[in-house]
Protein backbone atom coordinates (compact mmCIF):
# COMPACT_ATOMS: atom_id res chain seq x y z
CA UNK A 1 0.00 0.00 0.00
CA UNK A 2 2.79 2.40 0.89
CA UNK A 3 4.42 1.95 -2.51
CA UNK A 4 1.22 2.56 -4.43
CA UNK A 5 0.30 5.63 -2.38
CA UNK A 6 3.83 7.02 -2.75
CA UNK A 7 3.74 6.38 -6.50
CA UNK A 8 0.39 8.15 -6.88
CA UNK A 9 1.68 11.17 -4.97
CA UNK A 10 4.93 11.15 -6.92
CA UNK A 11 3.20 11.04 -10.32
CA UNK A 12 0.62 13.62 -9.26
CA UNK A 13 3.37 15.87 -7.93
CA UNK A 14 5.49 15.61 -11.06
CA UNK A 15 2.64 16.15 -13.52
CA UNK A 16 0.76 18.70 -11.45
CA UNK A 17 3.95 20.38 -10.29
CA UNK A 18 5.07 20.96 -13.88
CA UNK A 19 1.74 22.62 -14.62
CA UNK A 20 1.99 24.78 -11.52
CA UNK A 21 5.60 25.66 -12.41
CA UNK A 22 4.43 26.81 -15.85
CA UNK A 23 1.75 28.97 -14.23
CA UNK A 24 4.35 30.37 -11.82
CA UNK A 25 6.63 31.25 -14.71
CA UNK A 26 4.03 33.63 -16.12
CA UNK A 27 2.48 34.92 -12.89
CA UNK A 28 4.61 35.15 -9.74
CA UNK A 29 8.14 34.85 -11.13
CA UNK A 30 7.96 37.94 -13.38
CA UNK A 31 6.77 39.93 -10.35
CA UNK A 32 9.67 38.58 -8.26
CA UNK A 33 12.13 39.62 -10.97
CA UNK A 34 10.50 43.02 -11.16
CA UNK A 35 10.65 43.46 -7.38
CA UNK A 36 14.34 42.60 -7.32
CA UNK A 37 14.98 45.85 -9.13
CA UNK A 38 13.95 47.64 -5.96
CA UNK A 39 16.04 45.57 -3.60
CA UNK A 40 19.00 46.92 -1.71
CA UNK A 41 21.89 44.67 -0.94
CA UNK A 42 22.52 45.46 2.63
CA UNK A 43 20.74 45.10 5.88
CA UNK A 44 19.03 48.41 6.44
CA UNK A 45 19.86 48.72 10.10
CA UNK A 46 20.54 46.72 13.20
CA UNK A 47 16.93 46.93 14.31
CA UNK A 48 16.04 43.90 12.28
CA UNK A 49 14.49 45.30 9.14
CA UNK A 50 15.71 42.99 6.47
CA UNK A 51 15.83 44.50 3.04
CA UNK A 52 18.83 42.51 2.04
CA UNK A 53 18.82 39.64 -0.33
CA UNK A 54 21.88 37.47 -0.23
CA UNK A 55 22.12 35.90 -3.62
CA UNK A 56 25.76 34.97 -3.35
CA UNK A 57 28.05 35.43 -6.27
CA UNK A 58 27.01 36.17 -9.81
CA UNK A 59 27.91 32.64 -10.80
CA UNK A 60 25.19 31.23 -8.59
CA UNK A 61 22.21 29.51 -10.07
CA UNK A 62 20.14 32.51 -9.16
CA UNK A 63 20.85 35.30 -11.55
CA UNK A 64 19.70 38.82 -10.99
CA UNK A 65 16.85 40.85 -12.22
CA UNK A 66 17.96 41.05 -15.79
CA UNK A 67 15.21 38.90 -17.23
CA UNK A 68 14.75 35.17 -17.40
CA UNK A 69 17.62 32.91 -16.60
CA UNK A 70 17.16 29.37 -17.86
CA UNK A 71 18.95 27.77 -14.91
CA UNK A 72 16.93 29.82 -12.48
CA UNK A 73 13.69 28.89 -14.21
CA UNK A 74 14.72 25.23 -14.19
CA UNK A 75 15.61 25.24 -10.49
CA UNK A 76 12.37 27.00 -9.62
CA UNK A 77 10.39 24.42 -11.58
CA UNK A 78 12.23 21.51 -9.93
CA UNK A 79 11.59 22.94 -6.48
CA UNK A 80 7.93 23.52 -7.27
CA UNK A 81 7.63 19.90 -8.38
CA UNK A 82 9.35 18.71 -5.17
CA UNK A 83 6.92 20.79 -3.11
CA UNK A 84 3.96 19.49 -5.13
CA UNK A 85 5.06 15.89 -4.47
CA UNK A 86 5.25 16.75 -0.77
CA UNK A 87 1.77 18.25 -0.84
CA UNK A 88 0.44 15.16 -2.62
CA UNK A 89 1.98 12.79 -0.07
CA UNK A 90 0.59 14.84 2.81
CA UNK A 91 -2.93 14.71 1.34
CA UNK A 92 -2.76 10.99 0.53
CA UNK A 93 -1.36 10.07 3.95
CA UNK A 94 -4.06 12.03 5.78
CA UNK A 95 -6.85 10.50 3.69
CA UNK A 96 -5.40 7.02 4.06
CA UNK A 97 -5.13 7.42 7.82
CA UNK A 98 -8.76 8.51 7.97
CA UNK A 99 -9.74 5.54 5.84
CA UNK A 100 -11.31 7.79 3.21
CA UNK A 101 -11.81 6.54 -0.33
CA UNK A 102 -9.24 8.39 -2.43
CA UNK A 103 -10.50 9.72 -5.75
CA UNK A 104 -9.86 12.79 -7.88
CA UNK A 105 -13.07 14.26 -6.49
CA UNK A 106 -12.80 13.20 -2.84
CA UNK A 107 -9.29 14.61 -2.46
CA UNK A 108 -10.45 18.13 -3.35
CA UNK A 109 -11.94 19.08 0.06
CA UNK A 110 -8.69 17.87 1.67
CA UNK A 111 -6.63 19.96 -0.74
CA UNK A 112 -8.78 23.03 -0.15
CA UNK A 113 -8.55 22.54 3.63
CA UNK A 114 -4.78 22.22 3.33
CA UNK A 115 -4.68 25.46 1.36
CA UNK A 116 -6.73 27.19 4.04
CA UNK A 117 -4.21 25.94 6.63
CA UNK A 118 -1.00 26.78 4.76
CA UNK A 119 -2.18 29.60 2.50
CA UNK A 120 -5.06 31.63 3.85
CA UNK A 121 -4.39 31.33 7.60
CA UNK A 122 -0.69 32.34 7.55
CA UNK A 123 -1.39 35.12 5.05
CA UNK A 124 -3.60 36.84 7.62
CA UNK A 125 -0.45 37.58 9.62
CA UNK A 126 2.29 37.29 7.02
CA UNK A 127 1.15 38.43 3.60
CA UNK A 128 2.99 36.70 0.75
CA UNK A 129 6.06 38.82 0.34
CA UNK A 130 8.23 39.92 -2.51
CA UNK A 131 12.01 40.29 -2.36
CA UNK A 132 12.70 43.75 -0.97
CA UNK A 133 9.66 43.80 1.28
CA UNK A 134 10.25 44.81 4.87
CA UNK A 135 10.16 41.73 7.05
CA UNK A 136 10.87 40.58 10.58
CA UNK A 137 13.43 37.95 11.54
CA UNK A 138 13.21 34.89 9.26
CA UNK A 139 13.28 32.24 12.01
CA UNK A 140 10.45 33.95 13.87
CA UNK A 141 8.37 34.19 10.71
CA UNK A 142 9.00 30.56 9.76
CA UNK A 143 8.06 29.42 13.26
CA UNK A 144 4.85 31.46 13.26
CA UNK A 145 3.98 30.34 9.74
CA UNK A 146 4.48 26.64 10.53
CA UNK A 147 2.71 26.90 13.89
CA UNK A 148 -0.25 28.67 12.32
CA UNK A 149 -0.50 26.12 9.50
CA UNK A 150 -0.34 23.19 11.93
CA UNK A 151 -2.85 24.68 14.40
CA UNK A 152 -5.26 25.56 11.59
CA UNK A 153 -4.95 22.11 10.00
CA UNK A 154 -5.65 20.37 13.31
CA UNK A 155 -8.53 22.78 13.95
CA UNK A 156 -10.11 22.08 10.56
CA UNK A 157 -9.73 18.33 11.09
CA UNK A 158 -11.43 18.56 14.49
CA UNK A 159 -14.31 20.56 13.04
CA UNK A 160 -14.68 18.17 10.13
CA UNK A 161 -14.51 14.90 12.05
CA UNK A 162 -15.35 15.53 15.68
CA UNK A 163 -18.83 14.92 17.06
CA UNK A 164 -18.17 16.48 20.45
CA UNK A 165 -18.98 20.22 20.77
CA UNK A 166 -16.06 20.65 23.16
CA UNK A 167 -13.66 19.60 20.45
CA UNK A 168 -15.25 22.12 18.10
CA UNK A 169 -14.59 24.85 20.68
CA UNK A 170 -11.01 23.63 21.04
CA UNK A 171 -10.69 23.71 17.25
CA UNK A 172 -11.85 27.32 17.08
CA UNK A 173 -9.36 28.26 19.78
CA UNK A 174 -6.59 26.52 17.85
CA UNK A 175 -7.50 28.37 14.65
CA UNK A 176 -7.74 31.79 16.30
CA UNK A 177 -4.86 31.51 18.78
CA UNK A 178 -1.96 32.14 16.33
CA UNK A 179 -3.60 35.41 15.29
CA UNK A 180 -4.07 36.48 18.91
CA UNK A 181 -0.39 35.70 19.54
CA UNK A 182 0.30 37.66 16.38
CA UNK A 183 2.79 37.26 13.55
CA UNK A 184 6.24 38.76 13.94
CA UNK A 185 6.19 42.26 12.49
CA UNK A 186 9.09 44.34 11.23
CA UNK A 187 9.88 47.29 13.49
CA UNK A 188 9.50 49.63 10.56
CA UNK A 189 7.13 48.40 7.85
CA UNK A 190 8.73 50.25 5.00
CA UNK A 191 9.14 48.45 1.72
CA UNK A 192 10.94 49.48 -1.42
CA UNK A 193 8.55 47.50 -3.54
CA UNK A 194 5.67 49.55 -4.99
CA UNK A 195 2.37 48.74 -3.27
CA UNK A 196 0.67 47.81 -6.55
CA UNK A 197 3.33 45.21 -7.35
CA UNK A 198 3.22 43.80 -3.82
CA UNK A 199 -0.58 43.58 -3.87
CA UNK A 200 -0.61 41.90 -7.26
CA UNK A 201 1.98 39.43 -6.01
CA UNK A 202 0.11 38.62 -2.78
CA UNK A 203 -2.97 37.68 -4.78
CA UNK A 204 -1.08 35.73 -7.44
CA UNK A 205 0.98 33.87 -4.87
CA UNK A 206 -2.11 32.63 -3.02
CA UNK A 207 -3.70 31.50 -6.28
CA UNK A 208 -0.53 29.61 -7.21
CA UNK A 209 -0.38 27.94 -3.81
CA UNK A 210 -4.03 26.95 -4.13
CA UNK A 211 -3.29 25.34 -7.48
CA UNK A 212 -0.20 23.64 -6.04
CA UNK A 213 -2.44 21.79 -3.59
CA UNK A 214 -5.39 21.14 -5.87
CA UNK A 215 -3.83 20.11 -9.20
CA UNK A 216 -1.23 17.58 -7.95
CA UNK A 217 -3.81 16.36 -5.42
CA UNK A 218 -6.47 15.80 -8.05
CA UNK A 219 -4.06 13.92 -10.31
CA UNK A 220 -2.84 11.79 -7.37
CA UNK A 221 -6.46 11.10 -6.45
CA UNK A 222 -7.29 10.17 -10.02
CA UNK A 223 -4.41 7.67 -10.05
CA UNK A 224 -5.22 6.31 -6.60
CA UNK A 225 -8.79 5.72 -7.71
CA UNK A 226 -7.47 3.33 -10.34
CA UNK A 227 -4.50 1.79 -8.54
CA UNK A 228 -5.77 1.34 -5.02
CA UNK A 229 -8.70 -0.89 -4.20
CA UNK A 230 -10.46 -0.38 -0.89
CA UNK A 231 -8.70 -2.47 1.73
CA UNK A 232 -10.61 -5.44 3.09
CA UNK A 233 -11.88 -4.75 6.59
CA UNK A 234 -9.14 -5.76 9.00
CA UNK A 235 -9.97 -8.85 11.00
CA UNK B 1 -0.79 -7.88 15.57
CA UNK B 2 -4.46 -7.73 14.63
CA UNK B 3 -5.63 -9.48 17.79
CA UNK B 4 -3.61 -6.99 19.78
CA UNK B 5 -5.31 -4.12 17.99
CA UNK B 6 -8.71 -5.58 18.73
CA UNK B 7 -8.02 -5.48 22.46
CA UNK B 8 -7.20 -1.78 22.36
CA UNK B 9 -9.83 0.77 23.42
CA UNK B 10 -12.41 1.86 20.88
CA UNK B 11 -10.69 5.19 20.22
CA UNK B 12 -7.59 3.47 18.83
CA UNK B 13 -9.41 2.10 15.84
CA UNK B 14 -6.70 2.66 13.24
CA UNK B 15 -4.71 -0.53 12.56
CA UNK B 16 -1.05 -0.13 13.33
CA UNK B 17 0.06 -0.99 9.82
CA UNK B 18 -2.13 1.73 8.38
CA UNK B 19 -0.79 4.18 10.92
CA UNK B 20 2.78 3.27 9.96
CA UNK B 21 2.08 3.74 6.24
CA UNK B 22 0.34 7.07 6.79
CA UNK B 23 3.00 8.34 9.18
CA UNK B 24 5.85 7.43 6.83
CA UNK B 25 4.19 9.03 3.83
CA UNK B 26 3.27 12.11 5.85
CA UNK B 27 6.83 12.45 7.13
CA UNK B 28 8.17 12.21 3.57
CA UNK B 29 5.69 14.86 2.42
CA UNK B 30 6.54 17.24 5.24
CA UNK B 31 10.24 16.60 4.57
CA UNK B 32 9.91 17.61 0.92
CA UNK B 33 7.88 20.70 1.79
CA UNK B 34 10.41 21.64 4.48
CA UNK B 35 13.27 21.20 2.02
CA UNK B 36 11.66 23.57 -0.45
CA UNK B 37 10.02 26.02 1.91
CA UNK B 38 12.10 26.26 5.06
CA UNK B 39 15.64 24.89 4.81
CA UNK B 40 18.44 27.34 5.43
CA UNK B 41 21.52 26.22 3.42
CA UNK B 42 22.37 28.93 0.91
CA UNK B 43 22.36 26.66 -2.13
CA UNK B 44 18.90 25.32 -1.30
CA UNK B 45 17.65 28.81 -0.59
CA UNK B 46 18.93 30.05 -3.93
CA UNK B 47 17.44 27.14 -5.85
CA UNK B 48 14.10 27.37 -4.09
CA UNK B 49 13.97 31.15 -3.90
CA UNK B 50 11.32 31.90 -6.52
CA UNK B 51 9.28 28.87 -5.49
CA UNK B 52 9.30 30.02 -1.85
CA UNK B 53 8.04 33.45 -2.78
CA UNK B 54 5.65 32.06 -5.37
CA UNK B 55 4.03 29.64 -2.91
CA UNK B 56 3.97 32.27 -0.12
CA UNK B 57 6.48 30.67 2.21
CA UNK B 58 8.41 33.09 4.41
CA UNK B 59 11.70 33.96 2.72
CA UNK B 60 14.73 35.96 3.85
Amino acid sequence: MFGRLAACGLAGGILGGCLVAAIQAVTTTPLILHAELFEVHEVADAAGIILAHAHGTASDAVAHADGYDTTRLFMTSIMTVVCAIGYGWILLSAMYLKGAAITARSILPWAIAAFVATGLAPSLGLAPELPGSAAADLDARQLWWAGTALATAVGIALIAFSRNPLWIVAALVLIVLPHIIGAPVPPDPESRVPAEVAAEFAGASLVVQFLAWVIPGAIAGFLAQRLIRPEPVAA
Amino acid sequence: MTTKAASLPQTVAVPRSRLAVAASLFAMGVGFVFLVGFSHPQSLHDAAHDTRHGLSFPCH
